[in-house]
């Protein structure tokens, strides 16, 4: 079946077979490999990008599901080689081990923000609830996703 | 992993829908997907046909009709979660909403879709049960409406029929239904509740005159507890009556175990979490 939508600013079409997911077709298709597949459950939070401006599990949707919609994921954060500021803050507080879970954190915690622009600490552990660090690095991702909001908020 | 293979259809009518449906049972209905997908993957579901329904915008809204809460079956959990209607007027559901997985999984799964898969670990139908919720479904034949206390009929079994869509939830508005919550022991990583007890009620002169309690996660379905309900009528509402009560808990009733916790914990985190949830709306 066709498929066609916009990713990261780009239009894209291509003929997939409807089984196909989305975070494959992202993946093998457009060759977008920094949404990774984690749990391939709808658990894990490894595959979470932007659909239509909302954090969604990747994994628990069809690529033909997402026909026409606009897709944001981790490599269209970055605006002229100038990194996004959760990107930004994920650097500099060391909110990544492995970084397996990174691209994951990272979307879900751009979203979080939009819902909620200066969360306290226990409403950042609990947005992050879909998203999971296997290195146990919480710590340092709620510190950066608290330090995001900040220099979000100051106009950065 | 992969599904197996399918065609995908996607509609925009629901009688498009329906008449799909009853081409074939092997057919299923593609809301969020967000339990349709996963069972999928395991291959536990291979449909022949995936009927999309998630283009059909009128069914996306809540409203109060004086009488009811209309909520179209394919709200989203965050909606019926951010709901200032739900909150206000039947806040055991908005508490549901707001407990389902994770913030991703909110922004896709439907209330319709949760409801209809009635898988035994769901939350909303402890709070459907609490709040006496009303289903409203669309078949060739026409509509009908079933009521949630003969709506859950076994494990992953509704009372809807082949070829019947849900398309509403309607609350009634009354005065217990404000007064209800819904509170939850969940499982740490799959977020599914162990025990998920829904509870509306009203009081008058701080005596019980009227509760309603549902249970998830406990039993292979959802289930009312009439036990917990006639321990609690017409009594005084303090501690005590709200422990005694709460010790009926899932009384009769067949209870899971699973290799996370067993029937007996099952049971007693059942106990805990009516009184807690009862406590909360007195």
């Amino acid at each position: 079946m066709k498929v066609s939508m916009r990713v990261n600013g780009v239009d894209h079409e291509h003929d997939v077979e409807p089984r196909t997911l989305l975070v494959q077709h992202l993946r093998e298709n457009l060759r977008l490999t920094g949404t990774h597949v984690g749990c391939d459950t709808s658990q894990c939070g490894a595959c979470t990008i932007h659909v239509n401006g909302e954090a969604v599990k990747a994994c628990t949707m069809f690529a033909i599901q997402a026909d026409g919609a606009e897709i944001t994921t981790i490599e269209g954060l970055a605006t002229n080689g100038e990194l996004h500021p959760m990107q930004k803050a994920f650097w500099e507080n060391h909110g990544l081990q492995c970084g397996y879970c990174t691209p994951g954190m990272i979307m879900a915690s751009v979203d979080m923000l939009k819902n909620n622009p200066n969360p306290t600490e226990e409403e950042i552990r609990h947005g992050l609830e879909g998203n999971f660090c296997r290195c146990t690095g919480y710590h340092n991702i709620v510190k950066s996703v608290k330090a995001a909001a900040e220099s979000m908020q100051g106009g950065a | 992993m992969y599904p197996a293979e399918f065609d995908y259809v996607k509609v925009s009518s629901l009688e498009e829908a329906i008449s799909l449906k009853q081409q074939g049972d092997e057919n299923s209905i593609l809301a969020g997907g967000h339990s349709l997908i996963p069972a999928m993957k395991l291959r536990l579901s291979t449909p022949k046909k995936l009927i999309d329904i998630s283009g059909l915008n009128q069914y996306k809204n809540i409203s109060n009709n004086g009488s009811h809460i209309s909520i179209g079956a394919l709200c989203t959990h965050k909606q019926c979660a951010e709901s200032d209607v739900i909150q206000q007027n039947c806040p055991a559901l908005s508490d549901a909403a707001s407990v389902i997985g994770d913030p991703h999984v909110r922004n896709k799964g439907t209330i319709g879709g949760a409801l209809a898969h009635s898988d035994p670990q769901a939350d909303y139908p402890g709070a459907i049960l609490a709040l006496n919720a009303t289903m409203v479904v669309k078949g060739s034949s026409g509509g009908r409406t079933i009521a949630a206390d003969d709506y859950f009929t076994g494990l992953w079994e509704t009372a809807l029929g082949e070829g019947e869509l849900l398309t509403e939830i309607r609350i009634p508005v009354n005065p217990m239904n404000a007064n209800s919550c819904y509170v939850k022991f969940p499982q740490p990583a799959s977020r599914y509740p162990y025990v998920g007890c829904g509870v509306a009620l009203s009081s008058s002169g701080g005596n019980c005159s009227d509760i309603r309690v549902g249970f998830s996660g406990v039993g292979e379905w959802a289930f009312r507890d009439a036990g917990i309900e006639n321990a609690l009528k017409g009594q005084a509402l303090n501690s005590s009556s709200i422990a005694a009560a709460a010790e009926k808990a899932a009384e009769g009733k067949a209870v899971l175990s699973d290799h996370f916790v067993s029937e007996e914990y099952r049971r007693a985190m059942s106990k805990v979490f009516a009184k807690r949830a009862i406590t909360k709306v007195s």
